[in-house]
């Protein structure tokens, strides 16, 4: 028998090390790199996004719950999280802001253990439908206890409570970033964890395969149950989060829309890579928020990448990137690229087309008021005449002709260099 | 203490109108090995999935160790020590070969639903994981992903998965169902040598594979065990002749 060393035991992992330093370097100056105050307040948006997305995806992605109700946890927490700003405000509740986020995330510990034991006793689609019930549930009673929720309008806060602590006071957005940079760090490292310990793993086990876990000793229902309890601490944490760097709360939070799109975000990052839902909460988020900057149909252009990514990269686009990666570190990007050239340039022409006939679609249904023509790309065009039309529309049918020869010897090139490099990792083994 | 590792006494289920199971005793001794056999149908994978928890009994008693197991969870017959593969290939797909056992090993370790132990740090689990993998022959795939393994590497994982975790009573569902000559008499000696001092329970077909292992053979006909008996005595018992091989032909083996 031949020596076996399935993993090395390094006393120090100096790579992990490493990315985790690298990672809070990134969030120490992210705010220097992009310093302006609606760079700022997106990336603590995207700080918390990014903690909802994880612990989302603690459901989704490590032990295959797919839920449609995970804002409860998250806007729940917000909600609590709001009122005890306000009771610290008040001298009533002597707690610091910076430990606000906990009580968010006791919160939404404690609706998961209530709410999670009824929709954990299901697996699968109906585990999907009764968290969907449950999110209806808790928005419908948003509307109806105002007292608590504050009705149509939301509860406010004043998230400045308090004399300042070493000089933070958290009135400018810039402390306020810092404190979620923090809490994101710890958070990410806390889920990380979790998905490295015997619960963990075994997650992942009943997202591969329920039924035999059961017959290895496992309760298939108490790993959903308890995973599904952290993940909800986790986005408690994130809606207390919110609920400072916005300073209200309102039903919105705990709406079924805020359970799609963390869904979606998380899956446009990835579920099977741990940093897959981060990815997905900074382009999601830029997506949202840039692209309304700039068009009505952001909303459109949101869901069809999304389709884009279910249809051709499922994986996410950290699948795509560690993908080519690894292409990459194989040596054999040279073979892809010509072929990938001709189908993002055939890509490019459809997309730029399709994008002109929307813009132009949505200025002649919605905004033809104020005349018809507008602004494309820098210029001008006038949507009542039929020439621009006819032009976007061939630059859209050129380019889907072109992206249709063009796939096949891509998809082929693609699928014979990852079969290879499979086939150099097996016989590295 | 009953010297029966698994005791099986007056055990029915019925599926609506038909009765699949129709009252089976069996008595296994611990350490002794038993094959099952019957035609198709005749209720040998229900008797498995009454033993193993995964169905209910409608009557009757299993006992194993002397403690009624019969309408308990999966779970807890397993955390009682008994443990089961199956006939189609039950395996985690997506995590590697070690991941795989170490799974398998993590409740009998007494890390329950731990999130406080590192697992990388753990260990006894991965040396016990390590161990059988090693026992099993797929040391060289610990990495693979258990989807990519070929079929009798799966069918090995399948049984490995099943002992991992320590258990003292077996139960193998068709180990070598579908398997080449030289694949099942490797599979053959991976279990003998798996389930050494265990009690082993196992559905076979392959009737070299049943006389190779076993100490007794159940022959199971219509839901009943018609006869039970060591291999010498079922060979030249004439009732099991006519119902399991319509009294054409003897019982041809090999040895």
């Amino acid at each position: 028998m031949h020596a076996l060393r399935p993993i090395q035991f390094k006393p120090l992992n100096l790579g992990r090390w490493l990315v985790w330093t690298a990672f809070a370097f990134m969030l120490m100056a992210a705010p220097k790199i992009f310093s302006s105050g609606s760079a700022l307040s997106i990336l603590s948006q995207m700080g918390t996004v990014m903690i909802f997305a994880l612990s989302y995806n603690m459901l989704l992605g490590q032990s295959g719950m797919l839920s449609f109700g995970h804002a409860v946890y998250s806007g729940l927490g917000a909600f609590f999280a709001i009122h005890a700003i306000n009771y610290a405000g008040n001298g009533v509740l002597p707690i610091p802001l910076s430990l606000i986020p906990l009580v968010g995330g006791c919160a939404g510990l404690i609706f998961g253990v209530l709410f999670g034991y009824v929709t954990t006793k299901r697996s699968g689609t109906t585990f999907a439908m009764i968290s969907l019930g449950i999110v209806e549930l808790v928005f419908a009673c948003s509307l109806m206890f105002p007292g608590f929720f504050g009705g149509e309008g939301g509860v406010a806060a004043n998230r400045v409570i308090g004399k300042p602590l070493f000089g933070i006071s958290y009135g400018p957005q810039i402390e306020v970033y810092y404190l979620i940079a923090f809490w994101l760090f710890i958070s990410t490292i806390g889920m990380f964890a979790i998905a490295h310990t015997p619960l963990g793993r075994i997650a992942n086990a009943v997202r591969d395969n329920p039924e035999r876990v059961e017959f290895i000793g496992y309760n298939t229902r108490r790993v959903r149950y308890i995973m599904l309890i952290l993940s909800a601490f986790f986005a408690g944490i994130s809606g207390g989060l919110s609920a400072i760097n916005f300073e209200i709360v309102s039903a919105e939070n705990v709406s079924v829309l805020r359970s799609g799109g963390v869904l979606l975000f998380t899956f446009i990052g990835g579920i099977g890579f741990f940093f897959g839902p981060m990815l997905g909460a900074i382009v999601g988020l830029l997506l949202t928020v840039l692209l309304s900057e700039f068009t009505n149909a952001w909303q459109l252009y949101l869901g069809v990448f999304f389709i884009c990514i279910v249809m051709y990269a499922p994986g996410g686009l950290a699948s795509l990137i560690m993908m080519t990666v690894r292409v990459i570190a194989h040596k054999k990007f040279k073979r892809i690229f010509p072929s990938l050239l001709l189908v993002s340039i055939a890509s490019l022409l459809a997309f730029s087309g399709a994008v002109m006939l929307i813009e132009m679609m949505y200025h002649l249904t919605l905004e033809s008021a104020n005349g018809s023509t507008t602004k494309l790309m820098g210029y001008v065009v006038d949507t009542a005449v039929a020439t621009p039309w006819i032009g976007a529309s061939l630059l859209f049918l050129l380019g889907l002709i072109a992206v249709y020869f063009a796939r096949q010897p891509f998809f082929a090139v693609w699928g014979d260099v990852n079969a290879e490099i499979e086939h150099a990792m097996k016989g590295a083994h | 203490m009953t010297a029966y590792a698994l005791e099986i006494a007056n055990l029915r289920k019925s599926f609506g109108n038909s009765e699949i199971i129709r009252g089976i005793n069996l008595q296994v001794k611990k350490g002794e090995r038993i094959a099952i056999i019957g035609p198709n149908g005749a209720g040998k994978s229900t008797l498995f999935n009454l033993i193993s928890g995964r169905f209910f009994p409608s009557e009757g008693d299993i006992f194993l160790n002397g403690q009624q197991i019969g309408g308990l969870a999966p779970y807890e017959i397993n955390r009682l020590g008994l443990s089961r593969s199956f006939q189609i290939t039950n395996i985690f797909h997506q995590l590697s070969v070690f991941e795989n056992l170490r799974c398998a090993v993590l409740w009998s370790l007494g890390y329950r639903y731990s999130f406080w132990h590192k697992l990388s740090a753990l260990k006894d689990a991965r040396e016990q994981a390590e161990k059988v993998m090693e026992a099993i022959g797929l040391g060289w795939r610990s990495q693979t992903p258990a989807g990519l393994l070929t079929y009798a590497e799966q069918r090995a994982l399948e049984i490995g998965i099943t002992i991992a975790g320590g258990a003292d009573v077996i139960l193998l569902d068709e180990p070598t169902a579908g398997m080449s000559r030289s694949e099942s008499d490797a599979a053959v000696e991976l279990i003998s040598k798996v389930t050494q001092d265990k009690t082993l329970l196992m559905v076979e077909h392959d009737m070299s594979v049943v006389f190779g292992l076993a100490d007794r053979i159940a022959v199971v006909v219509y839901g009943e065990v018609l006869a039970c008996d060591t291999p010498q005595a079922i060979r030249q018992n004439t009732k099991v002749q006519e119902a399991y091989l319509g009294g054409h032909a003897p019982v041809e083996v090999q040895e």
